[in-house]
């Protein structure tokens, strides 16, 4: 069950971009563009649901504040993005159009290596990373477990987004930042970029997945998934959970900045929209969807989940929300252990 | 000098000679594994403990007996750092406070415990549970690449052996009877090597031919380790005290009575508590 998956997301992530750039437009076998883009956004939704499995399927910690790490990495890639746009914005400034909209005159501080894509991207990872190493280690050394953790990440996004709101943070306010041009001197509107984008998110997907296994496999693994069986047991055996958990949501918080990292240069735009808690809570619903403590259920319900949205929001727009919550709804009634679950009955 | 300052002073001295600790090893040199003096706890008025006293012995294997709500397992969860009581002292060996470590602290300092309730890693195999627990470095990036050594790997197949399990070693825990995980949580104990045994209502659950052989485990422990066994069950406590053990009999939080089995039968603020009054 664990090679086919990887040999799926493989393929896939090469096969569409061949029949993308192989075939000419019109051909039977020519996909557009917009299927390119499209994976490209479901491999990252994909590490997203792999990053939430890990502390929930495996550690037992439902975080519903994922999408703040997310966005995180989002926007810092989002902020050299900006600074890649270089005088063609419309004020035809150095600094980003807001900020002479803001009549600002030099870069905040925290743009200070916004013209860097290494710099940026290390950011980009690093400060999700340290909000979740600060935020976690006081949440679990307070052992605050369950739904109440569920519910301050949550709050923790909310706050975040409305932080993000503002105009005075840097951050484009609601607009967030949009209209990139290109990456590293290239142009991000080329099939080419499109296509290296895309492969990138699915080498990303795997490399996380493989990680994500080794992991789980290990001891510290073992561990994890008995802090969530027995919690109380774990301490008496002298280890200290704090250090488990807490290095389990990190790693889970830097997957989901690297998702963020890759989703907007293709989809062009981070706004506090990604901030918002139906964005986090639908991250867990694909986990959920796909089968939680599995790592490949979760990608798989990434897929599913998100390409059942793409066709109802073509075919029945006001319709989709409905079938989300109906479909979480029936997985939380019928799957417990969601498609992975489905498939192992079928299997028997 | 003020008669204060002489106290305050005789107290420094012997601080400074015990030199107590809140981690590392604890130190036998008195003969004594664990001190407990005058422990009091209360929940919502409730006083669970109300000053309750005992030693127990290096090496020695103690039962403790008492009616529902003595207190048995509020004092497990003192010693094991699972409650703060409100006063009194818990010392491990002569030199470890119990009462300033945590509970993973406790656990590395050499105390291991066994839940009334059998608590086993559920979605683990055998082997991992005992592997887990076996003593090693218990840091979350040492995890991340430890592998068990031919030595710890030995260890397990005997422990395996030890528990009666070996044939079950690659099940899940979850799907193991009542009596299997009692027993696997008592070779997860062993596992950790630890210098005092904490059971709490080990027999529980399981068959009488199980019941024997854990008599017999526990009495193979006794002298390397230092043991305390609540239980509900006399013929096991019987088996397990023999003729010259002592038994402790707790009671609304106190100790009752102290002695062999056969004195502390005979005592009549024993029976009064347990046939009644």
């Amino acid at each position: 069950m664990k090679k086919p998956l990887l040999i799926a997301v493989a393929v896939l992530t090469l096969l569409v971009p061949f029949l993308h750039l192989a075939f000419p437009p019109g051909h039977a076998l020519h996909l557009s563009e917009f299927y390119v883009g499209l994976l490209g956004k479901f491999l990252c939704f994909a590490i997203c649901a792999l990053a939430l499995d890990l502390i929930w399927g495996f550690g037992g910690i439902l975080s519903l504040g994922h999408g703040l790490f997310f966005a995180l990495g989002g926007y810092g890639m989002g902020m050299y993005l900006m600074r890649q746009i270089g005088r063609e914005g419309q004020y035809q400034s150095d600094l980003p159009d807001f900020m002479v909209f803001l009549n600002w005159k030099e870069l905040p501080w925290h743009w200070a290596l916004s013209d860097s894509l290494v710099g940026q991207i290390f950011l980009a990872l690093a400060v999700p990373g340290l909000l979740a190493a600060v935020f976690g280690y006081f949440a679990f050394r307070s052992r605050i477990q369950g739904v109440y953790f569920s519910i301050i990440t949550q709050a923790l996004t909310v706050a975040a987004m409305l932080l993000f709101f503002r105009n005075e943070t840097g951050f484009g306010g609601n607009n967030g930042f949009t209209d990139f041009k290109r990456i590293a001197g290239m142009p991000l509107n080329t099939p080419g970029m499109k296509v290296g984008l895309c492969v990138a998110s699915g080498v990303a997907l795997i490399a996380c997945y493989l990680i994500a296994r080794a992991l789980t496999q290990s001891r510290w693994g073992r561990i994890l998934q008995a802090i969530r069986d027995a919690e109380g047991r774990v301490r008496f055996l002298g280890y200290d959970p704090v250090a488990f958990k807490l290095s389990a949501y990190v790693i889970s918080a830097v997957m989901c900045a690297l998702a963020g990292i890759l989703y907007v240069p293709q989809i062009g735009i981070i706004n506090p929209g990604e901030m918002s808690p139906a964005a986090s809570i639908e991250m867990a619903i694909w986990a959920a969807v796909g089968g939680r403590g599995t790592l490949i259920g979760p990608v798989i319900g990434a897929f599913f989940v998100n390409g059942t949205k793409s066709v109802f929001t073509a075919v029945w727009p006001e319709g989709w929300l409905y079938i989300l919550g109906g479909l979480f709804i029936a997985v939380t009634l019928f799957l417990p252990q969601g498609l992975m679950g489905l498939a192992k009955r079928f299997k028997k | 000098m003020t008669p204060e300052l002489l106290e305050a002073g005789s107290e420094a001295r012997s601080r400074a000679l015990t030199r107590i600790a809140t981690a590392g090893e604890p130190i036998f040199n008195q003969g004594v594994a664990l001190y407990v003096e005058d422990l009091k706890v209360a929940f919502d008025g409730f006083q669970a403990l109300g000053g309750l006293s005992f030693t127990i012995g290096v090496g020695e294997l103690r039962c403790v007996i008492g009616p529902n709500g003595a207190g048995k397992t509020t004092t497990m969860d003192c010693i094991t750092g699972k409650t703060k009581p409100d006063s009194g002292r818990v010392y491990f060996g002569s030199n470890l406070d119990l009462r300033q470590m945590n509970e993973q602290q406790i656990a590395r300092s050499g105390i291991g415990r066994k839940f009334q309730k059998p608590t086993v890693f559920e979605a683990l195999s055998v082997a991992e549970n005992l592997e887990l627990a076996l003593a090693g470095d218990r840091r979350a990036r040492f995890a991340m690449r430890a592998k068990l050594s031919g030595e710890q790997r030995d260890r397990l197949a005997e422990l395996l052996k030890t528990v009666h399990l070996a044939e079950e070693r690659e099940r899940v825990a979850g799907l193991l009877s009542h009596g299997q995980k009692q027993w696997l949580e008592i070779g997860m104990l062993l596992a950790q090597d630890p210098k005092l045994l904490l059971l709490d209502e080990p027999v529980a659950g399981m068959t009488d031919e199980e019941t024997e052989r854990t008599a017999e485990l526990f009495l193979s422990l006794e002298g390397k380790h230092s043991l305390v066994v609540v239980e509900h069950d006399m013929s096991f406590v019987a088996t397990l005290a023999g003729a010259h053990r002592t038994v402790t009999v707790l009671h609304e939080g106190k100790t009752l009575a102290e002695g062999t089995m056969a004195t502390v039968q005979s005592d009549e603020k024993v029976i009064e508590v347990y046939l009644g009054r």
